[in-house]
């Protein structure tokens, strides 16, 4: 199996500070992977070098079938390419209504040109219902987004990310300030998005990667440490050591 | 879509409000209920009006605080301005070398315009500039292509430096004095500090001031309602929907997949030439136009009367700027009776900036919405309460009182 992403041989330093150091890391197409590490482990910068906010210093990030480098391209450029990133808190466009916000992410021509000309179809419109309801929001379409709870914004931004159609999902912590339900939800949805694409989850809660069940990857000071099933890493003596172990 | 979904009904109330204003305004001049300079004042007014709506395009739903503007105002101003002195100087220059009985050569036609026009500054040579003064369709497209290159250009290097909130605006107002410092230059070609003049002289045309004031008054209107529509349609739609958002919060906007810089630079040089053509009306009823023009207040007045009149929607634009310059020409005027205070005078002429700034200072402090917000009073529509958080990360980002819930 090819992989989705390559991140090899990646170095960062801020000032003489390695963030990251030499990271390699590779998912493949269809696949769920959390990401798990102690604060300053580099999960952010980690994050920032995919999504093209951050320029390594060294090292290679190819992505897709024809292995692109995304070290060239610009945020958007590769926001495009199909890489969706879903910050910790929720970024949703709070002036504007769920609709206009679900509308602004469906996946079209981004130029501004072709969005001066761009009119609604009918498939625009259903697949923005689906995905509103998908995400228990169907009877919000027209609120501003400014008013939803926190973990509604939560679920309007994923339901975004959905509209955008990526290939790979970059997502920070989706369980901060959820309810235990509204976690489980989240859980079934993540598991059932990395059926057709690949998505990073990056948290903190070993509960919910638990629930995840999949593949996890610990970071430590900017390098893998350790990688395999929860289980098997949980029982990493390192790990316990770095991690774990503070409690 | 119809029109008369509730979306566009603020544009249709503006529309109607305006023809009924310039009906009223062409019976009261035919009746000669008002005086032809007056005529002039609203048609110079319903310019600045569409100056203030670009401004808002720019400020109100994109966020960028361009204090620059006025300076592709007065750029529009000059380039229909070099057409309207050259075909004048011509009629005059042909005229009188006709009277000397053999009929004149193109070069000795050329060398009189060029002395008439630069005698002024010293000169006696059309520079390069004028080269297309002569042709009135290469000198409007030179209104629209001369402050457009320079705002793609501008626009370019700032946006792509990333160039944001306060220091944009710094840029843009040294854009501004630039322009001007250089334009006030004898050598510039542009007859220094003494500007173009004569432009309410319309070549070829006899009839009456009275008569072309009106013909301006009318063109400035019709201009006003093209905009408004243009404007209200790109705003009401998806486009208008992305520079809101990259008002609020740019970063996530990139993530979406939409280049920032792109966009800015569209809505940045869009209302440049929206500006420019507004300054190509604005002139010809002036009269005059000088260096002056281009003076870094000028801007800021435009960014003034967006804020008053509440930023973020097109009528507010309109409504600020109309207020308050037809107020400040009313109060510089001299009209004012002055106030005695018994230790002292008050002249309005000295006061009114004074008035102005207070007005702006509260305006921002108690009424962020600005006179547009009184219409959501009416509309009974009210601000969210969010206890004081702008609605996105960004400087530009509309403030908690602006946003409608």
């Amino acid at each position: 199996m090819s992989a989705l992403l390559e991140v090899s041989g990646v170095t960062v330093s801020f000032d003489g500070f390695r963030a990251i150091n030499n990271l390699t890391f590779a998912i493949g197409a269809a696949e769920l992977r959390a990401i798990i590490g102690p604060n300053g482990a580099g999960k952010s910068t980690f994050m920032d070098i995919v999504t093209g906010k951050t320029r390594p210093d060294s090292g290679s990030v190819t992505f897709g079938e024809k292995s692109v480098s995304l070290l060239k391209l610009s945020e958007a450029q590769i926001a495009r390419a199909g890489i969706g990133r879903k910050f910790q808190r929720p970024t949703v466009f709070e002036d504007q209504t769920v609709r206009e916000n679900l509308t602004l992410a469906l996946k079209a021509a981004r130029s501004p040109w072709a969005v001066l000309v761009w009119r609604k179809s009918a498939a625009d419109e259903a697949r923005i219902v689906t995905l509103a309801e998908q995400v228990g929001l169907g009877d919000r379409l027209e609120q501003k987004a400014g008013i939803l709870s926190h973990g509604q914004k939560q679920w309007l931004e994923i339901a975004m990310l959905l509209a955008q159609e990526p290939k790979l999902l970059l997502v920070d912590e989706p369980a901060a300030g959820m309810t235990l339900a509204e976690r489980e939800k989240t859980t079934e949805l993540l598991v059932d998005i990395a059926k057709t694409r690949a998505v990073v989850v990056v948290e903190h809660d070993m509960d919910f990667v638990r629930r995840l069940n999949c593949k996890v990857t610990v970071l430590h000071e900017g390098a893998v440490l350790a990688e395999g099933s929860l289980d098997h890493v949980t029982k990493n003596q390192t790990v316990i050591d770095v991690y774990l172990g503070r409690g | 879509m119809t029109l008369l979904h509730p979306r566009h009904r603020s544009a249709l109330v503006f529309i109607a409000c305006l023809a009924l204003f310039t009906i009223g305004v062409t019976l009261a001049a035919q009746f000669g209920l008002v005086s032809t300079s007056f005529v002039k004042t609203l048609g110079k007014t319903l310019c600045l009006c569409l100056a203030a709506l670009a401004m808002d395009l720019l400020w109100g739903y994109a966020g960028i605080l361009s204090l620059g503007h006025m300076a592709f105002f007065a750029l529009g101003g000059y380039m229909i301005g070099m057409w309207l002195m050259y075909a004048r100087t011509e009629e005059i220059v042909v005229a009188a070398l006709a009277n000397g009985g053999l009929p004149a050569t193109p070069e000795e036609v050329l060398q009189g315009i060029a002395t008439q026009i630069f005698g002024v500054v010293g000169a006696s040579d059309l520079p390069a500039i004028w080269s297309f003064a002569h042709s009135l369709p290469l000198q409007l497209a030179l209104v629209v292509a001369v402050p457009g290159v320079l705002a793609l250009v501008f626009g370019w290097l700032a946006f792509r430096s990333r160039v944001t909130g306060v220091y944009l605006s710094i840029l843009t107002q040294a854009m501004t004095l630039a322009l001007a410092l250089y334009l006030f230059q004898n050598d510039s070609g542009l007859r220094g500090n003494n500007g173009l003049s004569g432009l309410q002289n319309l070549p070829g045309v006899t009839a009456g001031q009275d008569a072309v004031s009106l013909w301006f008054f009318w063109a400035s209107a019709a201009a006003l309602v093209v905009a408004y529509l243009g404007l209200h349609a790109i705003v009401s739609g998806k486009f208008g929907s992305v520079i809101r958002a990259i008002r609020d919060d740019e970063a996530r906007v990139r993530f979406l997949g939409y280049s920032v810089e792109g966009y800015k630079l569209f809505v940045f040089t869009l209302t440049a030439v929206i500006c420019a053509l507004a300054g190509a009306l604005y002139y010809p009823q002036a009269g005059i136009i000088n260096p002056a023009e281009l003076a870094p207040i000028a801007s800021i007045y435009l960014a003034v009367w967006v804020a008053i009149g509440g930023r973020g929607r097109l009528y507010g634009a309109v409504i600020g700027a109309a207020l308050v310059s037809l107020l400040s020409s009313w109060f510089t005027g001299g009209r004012v009776p002055s106030i005695p205070l018994g230790f002292g005078t008050l002249h309005w002429v000295d006061w009114w900036l004074v008035l102005l700034g207070l007005t702006f200072v509260c305006v921002t402090l108690f009424a962020p919405k600005g006179i547009g917000g009184l219409f959501d009073r009416f509309a009974g529509v009210h601000s969210p309460d969010r206890k004081g958080a702008a609605l996105g990360p960004d400087q530009g980002a509309l403030m908690e009182q602006e946003a409608k819930q």
